[in-house]
C-alpha cells in the first residue's frame, strides 16, 4: 500500500543506502503531502533514522534521489529542518539551552555573520513555543532529558523551516511532554508546515499522525493512517519477531475495545 | 625584569595562549591527543625539507613541518573512518609511527643533519633572546620567534573570531552543522591545519612536550571553572600567561629548565583547580552531596 500524492513536499524516489556493503534502505520509493504530519514507523533497525539522515544528506546514496519542493537539498536548505536523536551529543558541552537554540539560526548568517540581537530574539521566541524559557541560561547538562528534547526542538523552530525532519523526539520523554510537544507538533502543522517523525510506539501512532510510513528495509506501506495502520499491513512490517507480534495483537485487542472514548479532537 | 627575561617570558605567553586557544576546541571534540601527535609527526617533515633544500632557513622548515602536521591528522581521520580503528588507537599508531621515522632519518642523515630530537622535544625556550631579527640597515626587531608567533596569533584570532560559530557547531553536533550546509570535514582540518601551523610555529622555541601541556592543561583547568565556552577560552588563556611568567621565575629560582618549570606550573594550576573549583571543585561537589544528604 504506497500511497503517491501530486505536488508533494517530499519526493525519495528508488532509494538504496547501505552500511559497509550491507543494504540498510532498499528501493524506498515515497512521496508526501504537504501540512502533514508523518510518522515513521518500524521495528528497531527497520532504516528509520537511516532513511530521515539519507533525505537530510548525511549518508551517501547508492541509489535513487530525494526531491525537497521539487528541488535537491542544497537548493532549499533553509526550508528543511533536522533534529538528530537527543543521544547523539554531548550533553556536558558548554553551552546554555539559549547556545544551543541560536545554532538554529546560524544557517541563515552565512559564513562570517556572527549571530546578534536578532538571533538571541528567534531563538528566546522558539525557547518559549516549548515552554522552555526560564531555562535559557540554564547549563545544558543540568536539563532533564525531557528538557533536553524541548531545547532540541527549540533549535529546529528558530530555523523556522517547511519541512522538519525529526529523530525520535519522544524517546526518554515523560507523558507531559510527550503530550506538550505533539501539540506543538500540530499546531505547526495547522500552520502549513509538514513534520516528519521517526516514531516507534504503535499505540499513540495512531492519534498522533495523519500519514504513516511503514518501514522495514523495504518500504511496507505510505498512506493516510487509518488505511495504512492495518493488522496485515503492519505483521508485514514486524514480521515474525515475537515481542513485535504481540504488541501487534496488543494494538488490535484495543481497537476492537478502544480505550478512549472520543478521539482526539483534530488528528 | 631585563630585557632577555622579558622576551623569553613574552614569547612564552604568545605560545600559550596560542596553544590554549586551539586546545579548548581541541577538548570540546574530545580530540586532545591530536595536538600530541601532531607536535611528534612535524620531526620527519622537518628533516625531509632540511636533507631537500640543505639550509635551515625558518620557512622551508616551517613548510616541511606543517605540510607532515596535516598529513598526520589525515592519516589518523583515514584509519579511523576507513579502516575503523578506533580514535585513540589512530592517534597512537600514526604519530609514533611517523617520529619514528623522523628519528630514523635524523641517525641515517646524522653527518649532514644539524638536528637532534632532543631540540625537538625540549626546545630551549631561554634561547629566544639570542636569535634576534636585525634588518638589513641593523636594526634589532626583536627576537625572530616573537614575530612568528605573533603572526600565527593574529591569524589564530582572526580564525576563531570569525568563524566561531562553525567551530562551536560542528564541535557540538556535527550532524546538525552538516545538515544545515555547513561542513564538518572543511571545519575540522581547517581547525587541525590551525593546530598543525602552531605547533610547528611553537616547537622551535618551546618545544613538543611544552606544546602539549599548553594545549590541554590550560583548556583543562578552564573547563573547571567555568561552563561557557567564552569564558573558557578567555580563562585558559589568561592561565597560560600566568604559567609562562610563573614557570620562568621558577626556572631562574631553581636554576633549572624553562620548559619543565612552565609545564609543572600548568599542573599545579589544574589541580588547585581541582580541589578548588567553586563548580566543579572536590572541596564544593563534596559540600554540595553534604547539604543534599542532610537537606
Amino acid at each position: 500500500m504506497i500511497q503517491h500524492v501530486e505536488d508533494p513536499v517530499l519526493e525519495v524516489h528508488d532509494l538504496t543506502v547501505s552500511y559497509q556493503r550491507k543494504p540498510v534502505l532498499w528501493d524506498v520509493d515515497l512521496t508526501l503531502p504537504k501540512q502533514s504530519l508523518v510518522g515513521i514507523i518500524g521495528p528497531n533497525g527497520a532504516g528509520k533514522s537511516t532513511l530521515i539522515k539519507a533525505i537530510m544528506g548525511l549518508l551517501p546514496l547508492n541509489s535513487g534521489y530525494v526531491e525537497l519542493f521539487g528541488k535537491p537539498l542544497d537548493e532549499i536548505r533553509k526550508r528543511v529542518s533536522y533534529v538528530p536523536q537527543r543521544e547523539s551529543v554531548d550533553w556536558d558541552f558548554p553551552a546554555s539551552a539559549l547556545d544551543v537554540a541560536m545554532m538554529g539560526t546560524y544557517g541563515q548568517l552565512g559564513l562570517f555573520k556572527r549571530p546578534g540581537a536578532k538571533q538571541r530574539q528567534l531563538a528566546m521566541e522558539a525557547l518559549e513555543k516549548v515552554g522552555m524559557q526560564d531555562f535559557a541560561n540554564r547549563q545544558i547538562s543540568q536539563l532533564s532529558g525531557g528538557q533536553q528534547q524541548r531545547v532540541f526542538l527549540s533549535r529546529a523552530l528558530a530555523q523556522d523551516a517547511d519541512l522538519y525532519l525529526m529523530d525520535e523526539p519522544f524517546a526518554g520523554v515523560d507523558i507531559a511532554t510527550e503530550t506538550a510537544i505533539i501539540g506543538l507538533l500540530r499546531q505547526m502543522r495547522d500552520a502549513g508546515k509538514t513534520v516528519v517523525v521517526v516514531h516507534h510506539d504503535l499505540q499513540s501512532a495512531q492519534d498522533y499522525f495523519d500519514w504513516i510510513i511503514l518501514l522495514n528495509m523495504r518500504l511496507v506501506a505510505s498512506g493516510p493512517t487509518e488505511e495504512t495502520l492495518t493488522p496485515a499491513l503492519l505483521e508485514k512490517t514486524y514480521g515474525g519477531r515475537l515481542t513485535e507480534l504481540s504488541r501487534v495483537s496488543d494494538l488490535l485487542h484495543k481497537q476492537n475495545f478502544p480505550i478512549r472514548e472520543t478521539k482526539p479532537t483534530r488528528k | 625584569m631585563n630585557i632577555d627575561a622579558f622576551w623569553i617570558i613574552f614569547t612564552g605567553s604568545l605560545v600559550a595562549i596560542c596553544c590554549s586557544l586551539l586546545g579548548c576546541f581541541l577538548i570540546l571534540r574530545r580530540m586532545a591527543m591530536v595536538g600530541d601527535a601532531i607536535s611528534h609527526a612535524v620531526l620527519p617533515g622537518i628533516v625531509l625539507a632540511f636533507l631537500f633544500s640543505g639550509s635551515r632557513e625558518v620557512w622551508t622548515m616551517l613548510l616541511g613541518a606543517a605540510a607532515l602536521g596535516v598529513a598526520c591528522t589525515f592519516l589518523i581521520e583515514f584509519f579511523h573512518k576507513k579502516a575503523l580503528v578506533q580514535a585513540d588507537a589512530s592517534i597512537g599508531v600514526t604519530f609514533t609511527w611517523l617520529f619514528a621515522l623522523g628519528i630514523i632519518l635524523i641517525s641515517v642523515y646524522a653527518g649532514k643533519v644539524d638536528l637532534d630530537q632532543d631540540c625537538v622535544l625540549y626546545g630551549e625556550i631561554a634561547y629566544v633572546p639570542l636569535d634576534l631579527w636585525l634588518t638589513e640597515t641593523g636594526m634589532n626587531l626583536g627576537p625572530r620567534t616573537v614575530w612568528i608567533i605573533g603572526g600565527v596569533l593574529l591569524i589564530l584570532l582572526l580564525f576563531i573570531s570569525l568563524f566561531y560559530k562553525q567551530l562551536y557547531l560542528t564541535s557540538f553536533d556535527p550532524a546538525f552543522a552538516a545538515a544545515i550546509g555547513i561542513s564538518t570535514t572543511l571545519w575540522y582540518y581547517l581547525l587541525m591545519g590551525a593546530v598543525s601551523l602552531t605547533t610547528v610555529a611553537a616547537f622551535e622555541s618551546v618545544g613538543a612536550i611544552l606544546v602539549v601541556a599548553l594545549m590541554v592543561g590550560p583548556p583543562a583547568t578552564a573547563y573547571l571553572l567555568t561552563d561557557n565556552l567564552k569564558k573558557i577560552l578567555v580563562i585558559s588563556s589568561l592561565l597560560g600567561v600566568i604559567a609562562s611568567a610563573a614557570g620562568f621565575y621558577l626556572a631562574l629560582w631553581l636554576n633549572g629548565s624553562v620548559a619543565g618549570a612552565i609545564s609543572a606550573v600548568i599542573g599545579l594550576q589544574f589541580l588547585l583547580a581541582f580541589v578548588f573549583s567553586p563548580t566543579h571543585g572536590l572541596i564544593s561537589r563534596r559540600r554540595i552531596r553534604t547539604a543534599v544528604a542532610r537537606a
